[in-house]
């Protein structure tokens, strides 16, 4: 039998385990897009159990599933399900994960998924859990790097709020694979924790530490925003000071390279200028829809059926 | 095997650590358990760990900074008790170089160097409140045990949300 290919975290993975998702994904666009039609999933069920809310997540799962030919269960709300009688997050995986060939589970609580992963009998694919790892959006953030701009020698700033952002996290680990140049943009109270720092130093990666977005903008390759959010600050004052130091406008992005991408994990605020939208620096929207490529690809690793993409003629 | 120890005999050497008499502080246990060479100072985080609260009621014995071969040390004797694995591997997070002696009829029958396990279960809480190991899930908290070379200390990193502790490990230890 073969042995479950559950996706927890990234931060083990090799450039190997990277571009073989990565090169999986891109063959899998056409089907994405519609343009192709394809049966690989074809008897398959995939459970989502959201246990916090999900836009982007959930609902390119179900449409990667569902462009594949496979079939998808929704928990729905916590309040219509046995969690709102108090039935415990490993009962409630025991019993889905027979209801379905693979699991996605979003929890608020950090170790969640590699909790589930210990008592599924079904493959577990982490969502996201809490301020822990959300692995399919850094395997989408690499995708869109590779796609839209380059991996091998890139210049990444990564900006905003780099102290809690779990994607931000992930990304950096990702990135040091791929021996990047990383920029972190941020003000001193959401700087990037040390030990994340340090753990790429450590992997020879350049670092570079600022405040300031202009110090940067003309070098980069790619500038990776992320929101600042109001709870961080007790200070209102402070907050707006702040959020508004790190807006992107169109006057800032006029003296970066003409190839430069603008990236965002979504929902975005106030900090990139919507006038930005219609530049050719904005890759935010695509990066969204390169999350359905990109999970195709996990659910066809995870489920085994890569063999079948060959047969598809992809 | 039955073999003597000095950890259960009273101590007659001359030492400014034993006062001016060389009188007897502490007399040899009938049965039951030794820890010796504890790091000084961590004797009562021992006690801590082993729940030797006023329910107990058998005879337990506490040196502390006592003079040794090796320098300063902890001991504790306690009667009639013997630790489970899983309050070895405790102690061994605050007291590395500690011995654990088994006294059976005044004599040592078991004598072992504690080891620091690779992995800890279920004797750490994780220092993050949002760890799915300290909500109400059936689930054991684990962590991957390293040595801290610069500090010359323990690092403790759950393995489920990956929090490290380092410092005051004895706070963490349920």
């Amino acid at each position: 039998m073969r042995s479950m290919h559950h996706i927890i975290s990234t931060r083990e993975y090799t450039t190997e385990m990277f571009d073989d998702i990565l090169e999986l994904a891109e063959k899998l666009e056409p089907v994405a897009k519609g343009e192709v039609k394809s049966e690989i999933m074809d008897g398959k069920v995939l459970a989502l159990l959201f246990f916090e809310p999900s836009t982007r997540t959930r609902m390119s799962f179900e449409a990667a599933m569902l462009r594949l030919g496979g079939q998808v269960l929704n928990m729905g709300s916590i309040e219509a399900s046995s969690i709102a009688k108090g039935e415990s997050l490993a009962d409630t995986i025991r019993v889905t994960s027979q209801y379905a060939d693979a699991v996605v589970l979003r929890h608020p609580r950090e170790g969640a998924a590699l909790m589930a992963s210990e008592c599924s009998s079904s493959p577990i694919i982490n969502g996201g859990d809490g301020a822990g790892h959300h692995p399919t959006q850094t395997l989408l953030d690499l995708y869109t790097i590779k796609r839209e701009s380059k991996l091998e020698n890139l210049n990444i700033a990564l900006a905003g709020d780099l102290k809690y952002g779990r994607t931000i996290h992930s990304l950096c680990y990702a990135l040091s694979r791929y021996h990047a140049r990383i920029n972190l943009v941020s003000p001193p109270e959401l700087r990037l924790p040390d030990r994340i720092v340090d753990d790429l130093l450590k992997r020879n990666i350049d670092v570079n530490i600022t405040d300031n977005m202009e110090d940067v903008i003309e070098d980069i390759d790619v500038l990776y925003m992320t929101r600042i959010q109001k709870e961080r600050f007790p200070d209102p004052a402070e907050f707006n000071r702040i959020s508004n130091s790190m807006r992107i406008t169109k006057e800032l992005i006029h003296s970066a390279k003409p190839e430069m991408k603008i990236m965002h994990p979504l929902p975005r605020v106030n900090e990139i200028s919507f006038e930005v939208d219609n530049t050719p620096h904005a890759a935010y929207f695509k990066q969204a829809f390169y999350g359905i490529p990109v999970r195709m690809a996990i659910l066809c690793k995870v489920l085994g059926v890569e063999d079948k993409i060959k047969e598809e003629g992809m | 095997m039955n073999q003597t120890d000095k950890s259960n005999q009273p101590d007659k050497r001359r030492s400014p650590k034993l006062g001016d008499k060389n009188d007897l502080r502490i007399k040899a246990i009938e049965n039951g358990t030794v820890i010796d060479h504890i790091t000084p100072g961590q004797a009562l985080n021992v006690l801590h760990i082993l729940s030797l609260g006023e329910d107990f009621t058998n005879t337990v014995s506490v040196v502390m900074n006592a003079g040794g071969s090796r320098g300063d040390k902890d001991v504790v004797k306690i009667e009639g008790r013997e630790l489970t694995e899983k309050e070895v591997d405790a102690i061994s997070l605050l007291s590395p170089k500690a011995t654990v002696n088994i006294i059976r009829n005044f004599e040592v029958i078991q004598k072992r160097q504690i080891k620091t396990p690779e992995y800890i279960f279920g004797i750490v809480k994780c220092v993050n409140p949002n760890c799915i190991t300290n909500s109400s899930e059936p689930i054991e908290a684990k962590f991957a045990v390293t040595a801290n070379e610069k500090v010359k200390s323990l690092i403790l990193r759950c393995v489920f949300c990956e929090s490290v502790m380092t410092e005051d490990l004895i706070q963490y230890i349920e």
